[in-house]
């Protein structure tokens, strides 16, 4: 269905006035040009709006069914003719495990970014760069095995010594969960979303213009004081976008986080603890996928799915905002 | 070939609803024994391992024959029947009267219960000093719901004389995604412990406690990783990761889970049903001696004289290779049981009396 869409938009006509101030009407090659690339964003818009229709046409039957508020529920039974779902607690599960592996991936991958395009020697910056971006290349399912089988051990003595030290504070109460827990999904997730932020932070930082840091350095600055005065505000914006990009990409993982997470059984009490298991808005439909029977089921699935893809589109619309606010203030 | 079996299987789709426009399917046409056509089935998902794996052998033995079952569960399997869309159903449990009528309506004939496939469910722990554990529905029903939280506590220790149970703290690990092995150790809770069991039974776990993994291979690689551990498995999860498996004190002391365990407690169900409709009243209550009672026995449900009799060969060809001592025999490394000898001899009669 998105398929088809997509030809019949790149075969209709561009509207006069604007597709004349973008093409030289008298170059064939330029209208083609113009018409493909027009085409291709097109296509792509209308893929994306295809697939909101489909989610929300397939959930808003469901979510009618409904027994309990649907935003603000923690339970999940979705068979029979009264079922009862809310997203709660894959909200928070999701979001907290995402915000963790920001809070760790974006300094790190800034720094390393840094290191790369500014301290690091020439014959050093393109190796680990490319050994970053491999980092981006292994399959989710290898971080999966690899999280559960060799890190977590490596974790779970700083998760231990956390619940210990800290149990008092909420968010480090100590649980019973043993395998996957939030933060441990976070740290995972953190390690794969880093290539995301290092890769696009490096590219930004490297078109700093040199004017601008050897103004820095002739006023006297520092190496870290010409960095924080000229590489970082002119990279900011970049930097951002990154950093949006990566949590999307950490919002919506689903294979890795599916092989560790450990589910909350449905009865259990409502922690604030990070080191409490939880499944995400994806691993929860993964792992359900085989027993989708019925349309009322799967409904409920989707309207779940609908969720993460407006969270999604929120944050990303959000970024966009912080990018164009900061562009003014840079330039 | 490809056109017969073609039109055998649109013939087929026909099922009970008219049975004149099925007479296209020929017979014969392949190995002794081996019918022509396209079988459809659909129903329990707590045999659709053991089902497929008999089908796969089926097919290579028989080359002309498809048979294409959907794990879909007990109800919409029995629906379906009832409906006259599939040749035969897989039901955990027997119809109720409603339905037997129903299907004795679409059938022209009574429908039979075939118990085909016995699927058990242990309980596995990960103590490594402990070599052999009993509990019992009661002890276990207050472990998974997190009332029992030590190894040494004295309601553990009262079933296990002489053993030294470590002072470990107990993880209890379930399934995360609906199962038919959860269904089936839950209502057997339900039905035993029932005081103690207070939550619901069904595919989803109701419990309050422990941590919830992917499958039966993700709970086995999780429990096994923790000592401590306690989790319910099918039972060939259990011996390839190697975790202890618990006997079960159904009253009249311990049982290990054993072929022989499990065709005991199949053994010691009264049949319900009158000559060759085999539906049982499987027993999770049992006290029968030696009888493992977490179990759970799944029925082909077949009509007992089809419309057509092409069809009724091909069933009748099927579900004798299923109930072959060589195929039920293989089905252990999946984890099943093989029926045990008398069911099985029963089963063999009634599938031959399939016309």
């Amino acid at each position: 269905m998105t398929a088809s869409a997509a030809p019949s938009a790149l075969g209709d006509p561009p509207a006069p006035t604007w597709a004349d101030a973008l093409t030289v009407p008298s170059r064939r090659g330029d209208r083609w040009f113009g018409l493909a690339s027009r085409g291709a964003g097109v296509s792509v818009v209308a893929l994306v709006s295809l697939v909101g229709v489909f989610l929300v046409s397939q959930a808003i039957p469901a979510l009618a069914h409904d027994q309990v508020d649907f935003l603000t529920s923690r339970e999940w039974s979705v068979g029979g003719d009264a079922p009862r779902f809310g997203i709660l607690e894959m909200l928070w599960t999701t979001t907290t495990a995402s915000v963790i592996a920001m809070a760790i991936a974006v300094p790190i991958g800034v720094c390393v970014a840094l290191f790369l395009t500014e301290y690091a020697p020439t014959w050093l910056r393109r190796t680990a760069a490319t050994l970053v971006d491999l980092l981006a290349a292994v399959p989710s399912i290898v971080y999966g095995l690899w999280g559960l089988v060799v890190f977590r051990p490596v974790v779970r003595p700083v998760e231990d010594w956390l619940s210990t030290h800290l149990g008092w504070f909420p968010l480090f109460a100590p649980t019973g969960i043993t395998g996957g827990t939030i933060m441990f999904i976070g740290v995972v997730l953190a390690i794969m979303i880093l290539p995301i932020v290092t890769a696009i932070s490096r590219e930004v930082f490297a078109q700093t213009p040199t004017p601008h840091k050897e103004g820095a350095l002739a006023l006297g600055a520092t190496k870290w004081e010409m960095i924080r005065t000229a590489v970082l505000p002119f990279g900011r914006p970049g930097v951002v976008s990154a950093a949006m990009l990566a949590l999307g990409r950490a919002l919506g993982e689903t294979i890795a986080v599916t092989f560790i997470v450990s589910t909350l059984a449905a009865g259990s009490g409502w922690t604030w603890s990070l080191l409490s298991g939880g499944e995400t808005f994806a691993s929860r439909i993964a792992n359900n996928a085989a027993e989708f029977d019925s349309p009322q089921k799967t409904g409920a699935f989707i309207a779940a799915g609908l969720v993460l893809f407006i969270l999604t589109f929120v944050v990303n619309a959000v970024a966009r905002v912080v990018i164009e606010r900061r562009k003014a203030f840079t330039e | 070939m490809m056109i017969v079996a073609m039109s055998g299987a649109l013939a087929l789709s026909a099922c009970g609803t008219d049975a004149t426009t099925a007479a296209t399917t020929t017979s014969g046409a392949g190995a002794s024994g081996c019918p022509t056509g396209t079988l459809k089935a659909e129903g329990s998902s707590a045999q659709k391992n053991a089902i497929e794996a008999a089908i796969k052998s089926y097919q290579s033995r028989c080359s002309g024959a498809t048979v294409n079952y959907a794990a879909t569960g007990s109800g919409a399997g029995i629906k379906q029947f009832i409906a006259g869309q599939v040749d035969f159903g897989g039901s955990d449990s027997a119809l109720k009267d409603d339905e037997a009528k129903s299907a004795e309506a679409t059938c022209g004939s009574p429908a039979w219960h075939l118990p085909m496939v016995t699927g058990p469910v242990g309980i596995a722990y990960n103590l490594p000093s402990v070599p052999s554990l009993v509990l019992n529905a009661d002890v276990a029903a207050r472990i998974f719901l997190g009332q029992i939280t030590m190894w040494n506590d004295p309601a553990i220790a009262a079933l296990n004389a002489g053993v030294t149970l470590p002072a470990t703290k107990i993880s209890v690990f379930f399934r995360s995604d609906e199962s038919g092995t959860t269904d089936n150790f839950t209502k057997y809770l339900k039905a035993v412990a029932g005081p103690s069991w207070t939550v619901d039974s069904g595919k989803k776990w109701n419990g309050t406690v422990g941590e919830g993994k992917p499958q039966n291979a993700g709970v086995a690689t999780a429990a096994k990783g923790i000592e401590g551990s306690i989790s319910y498995l099918e039972w060939s999860y259990i011996t390839q990761n190697k975790l202890g498996l618990a006997k079960v004190d159904n009253g009249s002391g311990p049982v290990e889970l054993t072929s022989t365990s499990v065709g005991k407690m199949v053994e010691s169900a009264t049949q319900k049903g009158t000559g060759n409709d085999l539906s049982l009243t499987l027993d999770y209550a049992t006290t029968v001696p030696g009888a493992y009672p977490i179990n759970l026995v799944t029925y082909e449900v077949v009509c007992s004289t089809y419309k057509d009799p092409a069809k009724a060969k091909l069933v009748t060809s099927f579900l004798t290779h299923f109930s072959s001592d060589e195929v039920q025999k293989s089905l252990e490394s999946l984890g099943y049981a093989p029926l045990p000898a008398t069911i099985s001899a029963k089963v063999k009669a009634a599938i031959a009396a399939v016309g």
